[in-house]
């Protein structure tokens, strides 16, 4: 350090020098003005009223709390009932229109498909697939193929009372009977009924045993399945003709589902979600490609092209 | 360590500065300046330019809510930032190039604070009087008349700064509708913070900061001292002439003694920074040369050659001790160095200029659904679904068309028609200036590889035409 008494000056600045020196380049003390100590001052000042008015100086179990009461729990607590406020209005419109007349104002169509999207990940992705791509026994709602129906009014139907939810009259019911495990077919009678599924949805090449099938299949399946074998949405009976299997289309998948039948639950929403939400999740799960335009309004929609979903 | 009950020597006190009115080259060079930089300043958001009914009219427009620079002809869009970014390395090496030539040029004449500062000075003359007046009433005691005086000054001063504020916020939207906007207290209030900011910085530094800013607080000083180099122009007191200085009394009175300064301080007098030039190169000279002007003055008064106090080199002050004569001014101006970052600047310049001239207006880009990546459909088919953006930079309407090349027997559709409408091409028509956004279905028959790779190509189909492609992935199910 230098020496307090006989300190060095640096003869260019005449300012004394601090004392540091590295490889002969030395330290001025050049003095700060003084309103930069004003500006320091002015800080203190700004921290001490910091302190008092905003949560500061942590304690043995809590904190001092500030007396303006804020906290960031409750400035999100703030945002989020601001954000509930601000999407209040289109819930209710969206809950005051029939899904029918929603087709036909595009806005409103697009914050629902915004919000089905949302709700979709929270109440439906367990069964359905992130990507309501479905799973063995799940339908993959992204195709076009429906058991009860793909129409937007249908599909609300269905998520308001679900399938086969116990002990709710109005939810879609179907019975497949246990063909084999009940003994209403013979073994050997099943696998023909299988072997005429296998022909009907073009997998395997005509054969004896499916020639008695079809027979066995008028019989006993066509009633629900219909005499072509291709389904009946009122009673969610699932065209075998095509190329959508819900719990596989293989032989031995057939089998299972001869011999013990299907019988998939969807359980009911309209006791857990508002109707805004289950015509959300309706207009959303229409949207994902396979949704079906058999009203009116929705065709018109669809003749506007894509210009009504423009966004920057 | 106690804290010492002096502490003058740990902070220094402000000096005032109070730089007296000169008349020159410089200060006639430093008023064009003024005029040119603060007329740009004002006048630049009010110049219309007509885009078309699609686009704003207004020359030069930073629109963040559209994300859009506007300026003349050319429209900047967000991925083209490095246009901007382009702007800045020419702004940086710009200066290099100002400061390796010609010293601290951007301080002196052209840095805002300098400007203001010195709006802000003439203001001070014109209520307070000049130098020795301004000392005089600093001093005063507070009388109503002072007080008068104060106030008259402060108002002047938030005028101005209030429409230096004000006029930085019309560069953000359209100014006649922002200015009606503001009057009737319907604008946004980021206009209102912005005005109220910028008028209080500019009101502050402009007016009791000032060569504050320039010694303590702004790091360009620093930075500056970093690139000149000994061939640089800086203000220089030609001290082998002027010393040792003596009044024009005392040099007629021992001839030969004493050199050409005689020691009036008009250099210091009329300094906006408040320091000794004679004290040679120093980081509070901002090179505005005001000081030239003053002696130049006083050398013509006394019958004594200019330029005791001029821009010089320190090779040429070198010289010129020596008894050499100087280089000439053009070969100090123009050596590698300088060329190098002329060089530089220019192709940088040049290469953004090529880069406007050849960019193209239009652009797909496709994302392919993940998940599902695949939906087999009722018939067989197998459906991916991509997430299609068309940009559209012309401000008109443009129609478009897509088709998947590469990718046989495919069908499109959007999520806005039904599959039955779906052809080889899907047709839509961008709006102007803006991103479309579609989701596209493609559906192919199932056979074939799991992974195929195709192109979308977009064509526009009006007169101008135009086509751009984007690659894309179609997969089907093992």
């Amino acid at each position: 350090m230098a020496d307090d008494k006989n300190p060095k000056i640096d003869a260019a600045t005449g300012t004394q020098f601090k004392g540091h020196e590295w490889d002969g380049i030395q330290e001025l003390d050049t003095p700060l003005p003084r309103w930069w100590l004003w500006t320091f001052y002015a800080s203190i000042l700004f921290a001490i009223g910091y302190v008092i008015a905003y949560p500061a100086i942590p304690m043995l179990n809590d904190y001092t709390r500030g007396m303006l009461g804020w906290s960031s729990r409750g400035a999100l607590e703030q945002e989020l009932a601001a954000r509930a406020d601000q999407v209040a209005p289109i819930h209710q419109a969206i809950a005051a229109t029939t899904i029918e007349k929603l087709a036909g104002q595009p806005q409103l169509m697009q914050a629902a498909i915004e919000g089905g999207r949302a709700a979709f990940k929270v109440h439906c992705v367990q069964c359905h697939g992130s990507g309501a791509a479905g799973g063995k026994g799940y339908p993959n709602l992204n195709d076009d193929d429906w058991l009860w129906g793909g129409d937007l009014a249908t599909i609300e139907k269905t998520l308001i009372d679900g399938i086969r939810n116990p002990g709710h009259d109005a939810t879609r019911v179907s019975m497949m009977p246990a063909f084999g495990r009940d003994q209403l077919l013979t073994a050997p009678q099943v696998d023909d009924a299988v072997a005429y599924v296998r022909v009907a949805s073009r997998q395997d090449k005509p054969s004896a045993a499916a020639q008695r099938g079809a027979t066995l299949f008028a019989d006993n399946c066509a009633v629900c399945h219909g005499t072509d074998a291709k389904g009946n949405r009122a009673l969610g009976a699932p065209n075998l003709t095509d190329g959508i299997w819900l719990y596989g289309g293989d032989t031995e998948s057939i089998h299972q589902s001869v011999w013990n039948s299907r019988q998939g639950v969807m359980p009911r929403w309209d006791d857990k979600l508002s109707p805004a939400t289950i015509r959300m999740l309706a207009v959303y799960v229409h949207s994902l490609g396979g949704g079906e335009a058999t009203l009116v309004e929705a065709a018109a929609a669809a003749d506007n092209g894509v210009e009504g979903n423009v966004a920057q | 360590m106690l804290m010492p009950t002096d502490t003058s020597d740990l902070y220094e006190k402000r000096k005032g500065v109070f730089p007296k009115a000169v008349d020159g080259f410089y200060r006639r060079l430093k008023w064009a300046i003024m005029v040119v930089t603060l007329g740009i300043y004002w006048v630049t958001p009010w110049i219309r330019w007509d885009r078309g009914p699609y686009a704003p009219d207004q020359a030069v427009l930073v629109d963040m809510a559209n994300r859009r620079f506007y300026m003349f002809d050319i429209e900047i869009w967000p991925h083209e930032f490095y246009y901007v970014a382009g702007l800045l390395v020419m702004a940086g090496v710009g200066l290099f190039l100002v400061t390796s030539a010609v010293g601290r040029a951007w301080c002196g004449y052209a840095c805002p604070q300098t400007v203001w500062t010195d709006l802000f000075q003439h203001v001070e003359r014109f209520i307070d009087g000049d130098r020795n007046a301004q000392v005089r009433l600093a001093k005063a005691r507070w009388t109503p008349s002072k007080l008068a005086r104060r106030l008259a000054k402060w108002s002047v001063w938030l005028i101005i700064a209030f429409l230096t504020g004000g006029a930085w916020i019309f560069y953000f939207a359209d100014a006649p509708t922002l200015q009606r906007e503001f009057w009737s207290g319907t604008a946004a209030p980021v206009a209102y913070g912005t005005t109220a900011l910028l008028t209080a910085t500019t009101f502050v530094l402009g007016g009791f900061m000032r060569e504050q800013v320039c010694i303590y607080m702004c790091p360009w000083p620093r930075i500056q001292t970093a690139m000149l180099d000994e061939k640089s122009l800086v203000v220089t007191y030609k001290d082998w002439r002027g010393e040792k200085r003596g009044s024009v009394k005392k040099a007629a009175a021992h001839p030969g003694e004493f050199g050409d300064c005689i020691d009036c301080d008009q250099c210091v007098a009329v300094c906006p920074t408040g320091i000794d030039i004679r004290e040679g190169p120093q980081i509070g000279c901002i090179t505005c040369a005001l000081c030239i002007d003053a002696c130049d003055k006083v050398m013509a008064q006394v019958g004594r050659p200019r330029g005791l106090i001029d821009y010089c080199t320190q090779d040429d002050a070198d010289a010129e001790k020596q008894g050499a004569a100087p280089r000439p001014v053009l070969k100090t101006l123009l050596r590698p160095r300088t060329i190098a970052y002329l060089l530089v600047w220019s192709s940088i310049g040049a290469a953004m200029l090529f880069a406007l001239g050849a960019r193209t207006r239009l652009d797909i880009a496709a994302q392919q659904d993940r998940n599902p990546i695949f939906v087999t459909l009722s018939d067989g088919a197998v459906r991916n679904a991509y997430t299609i953006k068309i940009r559209n930079m012309e401000t008109r309407p443009r129609p478009m068309t897509v088709r998947a090349e590469g990718l046989p027997g495919a069908l499109l559709w959007t999520d806005a028609m039904a599959r039955e409408q779906a052809r080889a091409t899907v047709d839509v028509t961008v709006p102007p200036d803006s991103v479309a956004k579609l989701r596209l279905y493609a559906a192919v028959p199932a056979a074939g590889p799991q992974r195929q790779d195709f192109r979308f190509v977009l064509t526009a189909t009006d007169r101008e035409g135009g086509t751009a492609s984007e690659p894309a992935r179609f997969e089907r199910p093992q």
